[in-house]
């Protein structure tokens, strides 16, 4: 990390350490995820996805399948909990101007909705690419009053809009806060992130217990949390409060994209090695010499070389597991979860639906699992329609 | 005695200010590259700066992301930049120091790469992206092959950070005139580097170059002029990144030389 930044990443820590020993911080922010993202996002249970788990396994039954419905916060994906967070955190520190990196999106118009609300000015970098393939939300983000910045260099996906919102943020880190929009970056943004998702997970533990005792049962815990990682944040949101329950397997979904080979996938944890990038030492993609490698996945907020340090240091214990589902299930399950639920996911979150409906197969009917509905599918129509169209879906030509 | 110290300690005796031009590596060629580095100490540089050619340069402005990029894409490598500081090291009289990003560094191994460095004929290293709290074994690593290393200090780096920073350091300190990233923009130093300056030396004996928007003879002598900065060196890099890009391959080295000596016009 560049030294230009560390005192604004000082002030920072700083100012979290205080908003977070300050009662009337947590009143605002429970206050606004309550009646303005709409907290707490309801657990659902997909009984008809677990009945087709149980058919493809060839068995009676599979483990039981719940949704944690954070394609129903506000915008439409979990990236809202940290953008109102670190939004009250822009106005502890007297900043008035906010900037921010976006793949698919949601970040960045989580990012202009808390800005908008609070009364921030908001800008936002994105990829050319990403423009492209999540229009609806460069739309959205300036109907919002943020003004998106298209960024041509490098690979013009989410890596290069974050080597942007750094190159900005050094020139302007008097007057302006970088709202990361992932558990990656440099500290203290991990933790400030993790924490401000965490919401997720303590909702979740707390909505399953309820519905057991509802059953009749005294079972407080689920089997097996799943979720998809980009950067990590709706991940990392939903196993932050498990991770001391041993007897919950914890699950990680990666962008398999096209396969293994470097190049064509977004899956560090599954394929890549320890590297520095962005201020943090985790698993990335790079090549022998350090040159951060081209990545791959058809969806948008995947598509990002790194991965979260915490994930990495989660890896490295053995505490959870990280898979790679590829473009092609990604997109089956996108349709999987709309026509057996009525409940049209995310591109991201598809890939951890992909994974639950195999895993459940294997558990029995007694088991549960909880997967981390990151985001609904509305910003991916388009997208998903040409790819389903060029692989011949019916239905789609 | 390692060469950047004993260029820096012969240019304070005789009351002499030292300039850095930056290059980045293989660009726009690696040939360019060659005929480069000794048109430059020709010109009046003392000390050249090769960068590293790295994907993701977040402390780089268009000019020198650009370069890099375009680097990469021909197939630049640290190797091949290593190469060539090796094929002409030994007709050169100036010190070369390489600029790397620490993806680079850990990526390739500590001590192999700080070993190629030296076996390649550099004289030591700027580490423009290694925090305070993660420098010691790169400088460690870096010392034990002969080689200096150098950190910044930013106008946002408070003094006592600065003095452990520059505890840190061998060889010089490279100071940032200005917070933000290289590039032209932003307008040139000011005279209030002096203040910077002075309360530096109060922090540390090592030498101090400063870079990060200086592009003229003007600027250099508002950086290093007794009157005025009163540091050590300047630093130059996308003023000089650009002439050798417009000049292209084949005319870089020429447009470099000419660009070099108008700016040790600016020494005193
Ligand atoms: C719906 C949704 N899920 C997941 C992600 C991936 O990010 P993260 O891994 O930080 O949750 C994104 C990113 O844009 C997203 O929009």
């Amino acid at each position: 990390m560049p030294e230009t930044l560390v005192a604004a990443l000082r002030e920072l820590e700083r100012a979290y350490d205080e908003a977070i020993a300050d009662d009337a911080f947590h009143a605002e922010l429970d206050h606004l995820l309550k009646t303005f993202v709409g907290r707490a996002t309801p657990l659902f249970e997909a009984k008809r996805l677990s009945g087709l788990a149980a058919e493809r396994a060839g068995k009676d039954g599979a483990a039981r399948i719940w949704l944690k419905r954070e394609d129903l916060a506000h915008t439409g994906a979990h990236k809202i909990n940290n953008t109102i967070g670190q939004a009250l955190l822009t106005r502890r520190m007297g900043k008035r101007r906010v900037i921010a990196e976006t793949g698919a999106g949601q970040h960045g118009v989580a990012t202009a909705t808390a800005c908008a609300h609070l009364g921030l000015d908001c800008t936002v970098y994105m990829g050319a690419e990403d423009v492209r393939r999540q229009h609806l939300n460069v739309v959205r983000m300036k109907m919002m009053g943020a003004k998106v910045c298209p960024v041509d260099s490098g690979s013009r996906t989410l890596k290069d809009a974050t080597n942007e919102a750094m190159r900005d943020w050094m020139s302007s880190v008097d007057t302006t806060h970088y709202i990361l929009g992932s558990v990656v970056g440099p500290h203290p943004f991990p933790r400030i992130v993790r924490d401000l998702q965490a919401c997720i997970g303590r909702e979740a533990k707390e909505q399953f217990a309820e519905a057991m005792a509802g059953e009749g049962s005294k079972k407080l815990l689920p089997d097996c949390v799943i979720a998809c990682v980009g950067g990590g944040s709706n991940a990392a949101g939903l196993f932050y409060p498990f991770i001391d329950d041993a007897s919950v397997r914890i699950v990680g979904v990666e962008a398999g994209g096209r396969g293994p080979g470097l190049g064509s996938h977004a899956a560090p944890l599954s394929h890549g090695s320890p590297g520095v990038l962005h201020g943090s030492l985790s698993y990335v993609l790079q090549d022998e010499d350090g040159q951060t490698a081209s990545v791959h996945s058809c969806s948008a907020g995947l598509d990002y070389p790194g991965v979260g340090p915490e994930h990495s240091y989660w890896k490295d214990v053995g505490r959870v597991e990280y898979i790679a589902v590829d473009d092609d299930q990604a997109l089956d399950s996108m349709l999987l979860l709309s026509r057996m639920e009525g409940v049209l996911p995310a591109l991201e979150t598809a890939h951890a639906v992909a994974a639950a409906v195999r895993i459940a197969g294997e558990m029995g009917a007694d088991r549960h699992i909880v997967i981390n509905c990151s985001g609904r599918g509305d910003k991916d129509v388009d997208e998903a329609a040409r790819l389903l169209r060029e692989r011949g879906e019916p239905g789609f030509e | 005695m390692n060469r950047i110290e004993s260029i820096f300690s012969s240019g304070r005796e005789s009351g002499r200010k030292l300039l850095m031009p930056f290059v980045c590596g293989g660009s726009p060629s690696l040939d360019d590259m060659r005929e480069t580095l000794p048109a430059l100490a020709e010109a009046g540089a003392s000390i050249i700066e090769v960068g590293i050619p790295f994907s993701d340069p977040i402390a780089d402005g268009p000019v020198i992301a650009e370069a890099m990029h375009h680097a990469l894409e021909s197939g630049v490598t640290p190797r091949s930049v290593m190469d060539v500081v090796a094929s002409v090291r030994s007709s050169l009289s100036a010190g070369v120091v390489a600029m790397t990003s620490v993806s680079i560094v850990e990526r390739m191994g500590r001590d192999r790469f700080v070993g190629m460095l030296a076996d390649s004929g550099f004289d030591g290293v700027i580490f423009p992206d290694a925090p305070l709290e993660e420098a010691g074994p790169l400088a460690h690593a870096a010392a034990g092959r002969g080689l200096t290393t150098s950190l910044l200090v930013a106008p946002t780096t408070p003094v006592e950070r600065a003095k452990q920073i520059c505890d840190e350091c061998t060889g010089f300190v490279y100071v940032l005139a200005r917070a933000g990233i290289t590039g032209e923009s932003g307008g040139g130093p000011t005279r209030a580097i002096r203040e910077r300056i002075e309360a530096l030396r109060s922090v540390t004996h090592l030498p101090l170059a400063v870079g990060f928007g200086i592009g003229s003879p003007e600027h250099v002598r508002t950086v290093v002029s007794p009157e005025a900065g009163d540091a050590d060196a300047a630093i130059v890099g996308t003023a000089l990144v650009r002439r050798m890009n417009d000049a292209g391959p084949g005319n870089a080295a020429n447009a470099a030389a000419a660009f070099c000596s108008e700016l040790a016009s600016g020494l005193v």
